[in-house]
């Protein structure tokens, strides 16, 4: 396409390019049809529908959801942050385990190193920690407005269950991974929390050796918190998630309006 | 069997007829069981069920969800086969035919295969995979389609053509054929681009499955809750990066055995536990309140609580319960976390200071 002077204008050319891009066979074979990155989408009744049912998104949405379950007002949002945080949680702690080795000898000047020494460490490792506060909290004010919403109540009792499966698991994986700077703040604060599980009846004192490797916090009670912490729990939330979610959907979707 | 309208039954014999080369008359006697069935071409493969399709669908819900998508926008169908449809050789492209008299695609309501098809059928996109180009779908009410272009190949699917009233997606006592799908070696003495269909079965409207659900109010989840949740993302993005600038870490002195601080402070959300234990005896703080409270209990809540109504005002006691138990969490633990100093003892954070090491680079008032 050629403009007044009779040259082809950069804009045209940028038009043609990405139009070349996207109409390729390759940009085509990742696109199914529908998505709205397409070439030629048309914002149309059928296409709307397209952009779910036709893509991986169709695992976690359906095609259409009820309208006063959009409103902000009705979840904040609460239950897909908690998500959202943990997704935050999992990117940042993935470049954090390439500067930190688990050694009683070596974790601490690691995240010492880390705060001073690499670029944007101190701003992903304080990601990393707020965003675990914020989730713990996003969770619990979760739980507290589907407690509100009575949106327990059948046939969702399950999905209630597995939500404190959830809970739990997000404060143990906050916890686990509190140990790992391997300060004070760190070691007392586990003790502290470590000895309260002692006091369980039956089964207390095991439930503590088996968390610390040990009587005490000691330096493999550091290798076990992290392989809790960066594989074991994290495994077994995803797994939990995937319920959750699945059984928000098959439930019938988000609880009626009140 | 039941009653097949006059008229459809023509139009299926005219395009069979057509295909085979046969006087129309001769098939629709075959088709109303008054001839001897016509041996079928010896070249011809036995027809394969219609394609499962990828999701079955297990719930009325989602029958009616898929229902109103394709019911949404009765566009012509050619056009989906034009835009959708990759260009590739036409014999072996599936194709989508023009269906505009067709109601749903109809099965009988117990076998479950048949089913999935006439979900299949609701399903465009499901079906537009160009995966089986033999077996494919070939649900195909329309047999004046047979003249279509055949290079305009698409995948042969049914689609909802009109609007059907909600709740009855078989429209109202009309009668739909089921057609078997289009051999990919077309009968000998075809005329070329003539298309050959079969009818495999007629039913009953009522007899598909019908959709129970009650029409709700919905709305696409593209773009409307998917951009809230786009906007949630960044939101929070945002906020946690905010945070993460203006808020350091804490990192204290190196781990060590021998220097037990003073206080000794769990994380934050185990605070409101520490403060209950230092009340009470370890084994009530510890065990009661926690694990019965805490695990059990709350798994327990939808069982315990059955009281069915989920409005406010129905519920007064379950809200005002869990009212208490909020401000009760958040008063132990702001205690924990403001009102404990030295020792774990009592002490004012405006005059002892704050000793809460979490937030110790950005409020520190000691
Ligand atoms: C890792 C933690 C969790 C995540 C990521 C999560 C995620 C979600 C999401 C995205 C939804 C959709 C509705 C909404 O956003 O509010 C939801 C619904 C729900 N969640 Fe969670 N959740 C978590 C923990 C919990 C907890 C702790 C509970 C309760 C103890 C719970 C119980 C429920 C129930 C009953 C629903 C259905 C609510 C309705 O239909 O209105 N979840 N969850």
């Amino acid at each position: 396409m050629a403009n007044g002077n009779g040259k082809t204008g950069l804009r045209d050319r940028i038009k043609e390019t990405n139009d070349k891009l996207w109409g390729s066979q390759f940009a085509e074979s990742i696109l199914r049809p529908g998505s709205p990155f397409k070439k030629g989408y048309s914002d149309s009744p059928r296409n709307r529908s397209y952009v779910v049912m036709n893509n991986v998104l169709y695992h976690l949405h359906p095609v259409k959801v009820k309208r006063h379950g959009v409103k902000l007002s009705y979840t904040l949002c609460l239950g897909g942050l908690s998500f959202f945080l943990f997704i935050l949680l999992t990117i940042t702690g993935i470049f954090l385990m390439f500067y930190y080795t688990p050694s009683a000898e070596t974790a601490y000047a690691d995240i010492e190193a880390l705060s001073t020494n690499v670029a944007f460490g101190s701003l992903v490792r304080n990601m990393h920690r707020w965003g675990a506060h914020l989730m713990v909290l996003s969770v619990f004010l979760h739980m507290s407005r589907v407690f509100y919403h009575g949106a327990y109540k059948p046939p969702r009792e399950f999905n209630w269950v597995v939500g404190v499966i959830l809970l739990f698991l997000t404060l143990l994986l906050s916890f686990s991974g509190y140990l790992l700077p391997w300060d004070q703040l760190a070691l007392w604060a586990v003790t502290v929390g470590t000895n309260m599980a002692g006091f369980v009846p039956v089964v207390g004192n095991q439930v503590k050796f088996a968390l610390l490797a040990g009587v005490e916090v000691s330096a493999s009670t550091l290798l076990r918190f992290y392989v809790l912490h960066v594989l074991a729990l994290p495994f077994i939330l995803v797994i939990f998630l995937a319920v959750h979610f699945w059984r928000v959907r098959k439930d019938g979707g988000i609880s009626g309006p009140l | 069997m039941t009653e097949i309208p006059e008229s459809l039954l023509r139009r299926s014999a005219e395009a069979k007829a057509k295909a085979l080369g046969l006087p129309v008359e001769q098939v629709l006697a075959e088709m109303k069981g008054e001839a001897p069935p016509i041996p079928p071409p010896s070249d011809e493969p036995e027809p394969e069920p219609v394609e499962a399709m990828e999701e079955a669908a297990e719930t009325s819900e989602e029958i009616e969800e898929a229902v109103e998508s394709v019911e949404g926008e009765p566009a012509p169908v050619e056009e989906v086969a034009a835009e959708e449809v990759p260009a590739g050789p036409a014999a072996e492209a599936p194709e989508i035919e023009p269906a505009p008299e067709a109601d749903v695609p109809v099965a009988p309501p117990t076998e479950a295969p048949v089913i999935e098809s006439s979900q299949e059928a609701l399903d465009p996109p499901a079906s537009a995979e160009p995966t089986a180009p033999d077996g494919g779908g070939s649900a195909d009410t329309e047999p004046a389609a047979a003249e279509a272009e055949p290079a305009a190949a698409a995948v042969a699917t049914a689609v909802e053509e009109k609007p059907a009233p909600e709740g009855n997606g078989a429209g109202n006592g009309k009668v739909a054929a089921m057609v078997s799908p289009r051999p990919t070696v077309p009968p000998k003495g075809t005329p070329e681009g003539v298309r050959t269909q079969r009818l495999l079965t007629v039913v009953k409207a009522r007899a598909i499955q019908t959709v129970k659900a009650e029409p709700t109010d919905k709305v696409n989840t593209w773009p409307h809750l998917m951009l809230m949740e786009f906007g949630a993302l960044l939101a929070i993005t945002g906020l946690l990066v905010i945070m993460s600038v203006v808020i350091h870490s804490p990192l204290l002195d190196p781990a060590n055995f021998n220097a037990t601080p003073n206080p000794s402070k769990a994380p934050w959300y185990f605070l409101g536990l520490q403060e209950l234990l230092s009340y009470f005896d370890p084994q009530i703080a510890g065990v009661t309140v926690p694990t019965i409270t805490g695990i059990i209990g709350f798994m327990m809540v939808p069982y315990v609580d059955k009281n069915p109504s989920t409005r406010p005002s129905d519920r007064k006691f379950a809200i005002a319960l869990y009212s208490v138990f909020l401000a009760g969490a958040a008063t132990l633990t702001i205690f924990g976390v403001l009102f404990r100093g030295l020792g774990f003892n009592f002490s004012y954070p405006w005059k002892d200071g704050v000793y809460f090491d979490d937030l110790k680079d950005w409020v520190h008032f000691e």
